[in-house]
């Protein structure tokens, strides 16, 4: 199994490590998920994302706009300096090979980051489709630590001296983190403020230490990441959307530049349980008569709500919320209803926000 | 705990006259994490030796608790969903999810002692 630069910080931590796309990586530590999930929602939390792929494209930037253009179906001629934009990468069938952040560094300097389990894949796709005078760089050197959390501000301040007040929410730009450059964005995926940090993997292990330090600060694992992220309707790629799904089905109709397309036959939607009991991925959403009408591609427990939601497609007739369903789960029909996602406020700082 | 009973898939169970208290090991407790929602069997229902009865959820999976006998469910721990923690007190406590009527005591010797569970969760 891979490791990532921080291996070592998270043992010495005393986590609980498991399998993420290839990856040895931090589940929960010593707290536990509800606790760490509780954490981020109120101070910072600590990631590792390290094993995303991270690359950086430079070249003529009306040809990087036009590949970027050609690769997902966003618009990037208004992206500014600095700002960065949620996308995902399309196939020929129009389904998603991927979702991702695109950074526009600078004029013709572009970051992105994408998911680990399909990393290769996107990198391999990428390459094919690039035009001769744009260059692709991957670089496994580089780690991606994740600090999340309405305090994420202040820790970075009172840890580094480094004031972030100015920065808008999705964009990214080099500092220097102890004399160290970092190419750190205001963005993540938790639904609060925060900073991703993509650092050499040489000093990433003393970063992580030093932020450590902070008494604001938590380490926390994947497992409190996914429940972050479903509270906030974020999809989860290879879960919630795939090769067979399209931006528009999957609820992602505001990052096309071309939104006349035909309303999709079936929507990802929020649910939540009105009874006791979890569904999780796979269970079937039924009709007050006991038909299928979808099925849950995320779902679990919401530490926020202390209910149970998930997010699923549905057939686009029963889609709006507050349609009463049920979701299937071992044998019973669990009352449910539609709910518009995210299932509690975002609190990402989204003023002073570019146009993009 | 002296006198306990212990599953290949975790459960410890507590034998009183024909009746099996069963719970989930401390083993079972910490590979599952937080807790969030235990689902109880009916009472009266009839259950197979390694059927589940029970669910346990933690926030990240969903656990099935297996009958370590053939017999039938005679109560339920109604307390534990409100107290979910109570999952950690011993099984002849607190810790009991469901108490089922063993049809077949031959079954019991099939189950491991202490000595040997803890030899069991050492070898995994």
């Amino acid at each position: 199994m891979r490791k990532t630069p921080l291996h070592r910080n998270h043992t010495a931590l005393g986590a609980k490590m498991g399998e993420f796309a290839g990856y040895d990586m931090p589940l929960y530590y010593k707290e536990g998920v509800i606790k760490e999930h509780e954490w981020v929602r109120s101070r910072a939390g600590l990631f590792d994302v390290s094993h995303m792929g991270q690359v950086i494209l430079t070249g003529p930037e009306e040809e990087i706009i036009e590949f970027w253009e050609r690769m997902t179906p966003s618009g990037f001629a208004k992206l500014g300096d600095g700002a960065a934009k949620y996308t995902v990468l399309t196939g020929p069938k129009g389904g998603m090979i991927d979702d991702l952040i695109v950074t526009r560094i600078w004029r013709d300097k572009f970051f992105a980051v994408l998911n680990a389990g399909r990393k290769d894949v996107d990198i391999e796709w990428l390459r094919k489709h690039l035009p001769e005078s744009v260059t692709l760089d991957y670089s496994e050197t580089e780690a991606l630590l994740a600090l999340q959390g309405q305090d994420a501000e202040k820790v970075m301040r009172e840890t580094f001296g480094l004031d972030l007040g100015d920065m808008n929410y999705m964009s990214g730009k080099y500092f220097d983190l102890d004399k160290i450059p970092a190419l750190v964005s205001r963005l993540g995926y938790t639904g609060e403020d925060g900073f991703e940090i993509s650092i050499s993997a040489q000093v990433a292990p003393h970063i992580w230490d030093v932020l450590m330090k902070h008494p604001d600060v938590m380490p926390i694992g994947l497992a409190a990441r996914d429940s972050l992220r479903l509270e906030m309707g974020y999809p989860l790629y290879g879960h919630d959307i795939d090769e067979t799904t399209s931006p528009a089905e999957a609820n992602l109709s505001w990052i096309l530049r071309d939104k006349s397309g035909p309303k999709p036959e079936r929507l990802r939607v929020g649910v939540k349980l009105l009874d006791k009991g979890v569904a999780r991925e796979g269970a079937e959403i039924r009709n007050e008569v006991g038909e299928k009408i979808g099925s849950l591609t995320s779902g679990g427990f919401s530490p926020s709500l202390k209910e149970s939601i998930g997010m699923g497609y549905i057939e686009t007739p029963m889609s709006a919320p507050g349609t009463k369903i049920f979701v299937h789960v071992r044998g019973r029909d669990i009352p449910a209803e539609v709910v518009a996602m995210p299932f509690l406020p975002a609190r990402t700082k989204m003023k002073k926000q570019r146009a993009a | 705990m002296a006198g306990l009973k212990y599953t290949n898939d975790h459960e410890c169970v507590k034998v009183e006259g024909d009746v099996a208290w069963v719970g989930i090991t401390r083993y079972a407790q910490e590979a599952l994490g937080d807790l969030v929602y235990v689902e109880l069997p009916a009472i009266g229902k009839k259950v197979k030796k390694g059927e589940y009865f029970a669910v346990v959820e933690s926030v990240k999976t969903a656990a099935e608790v297996y009958s370590p006998v053939d017999g039938e469910v005679v109560e339920a721990n109604d307390n534990m969903p409100n107290d979910l923690e109570s999952i950690k007190s011993p099984v002849g406590e607190k810790g009991w999810i469901a108490k089922i009527k063993i049809s077949d005591p031959a079954q019991l010797a099939n189950l491991m002692d202490e000595a040997a569970y803890k030899k069991y969760i050492e070898s995994l």
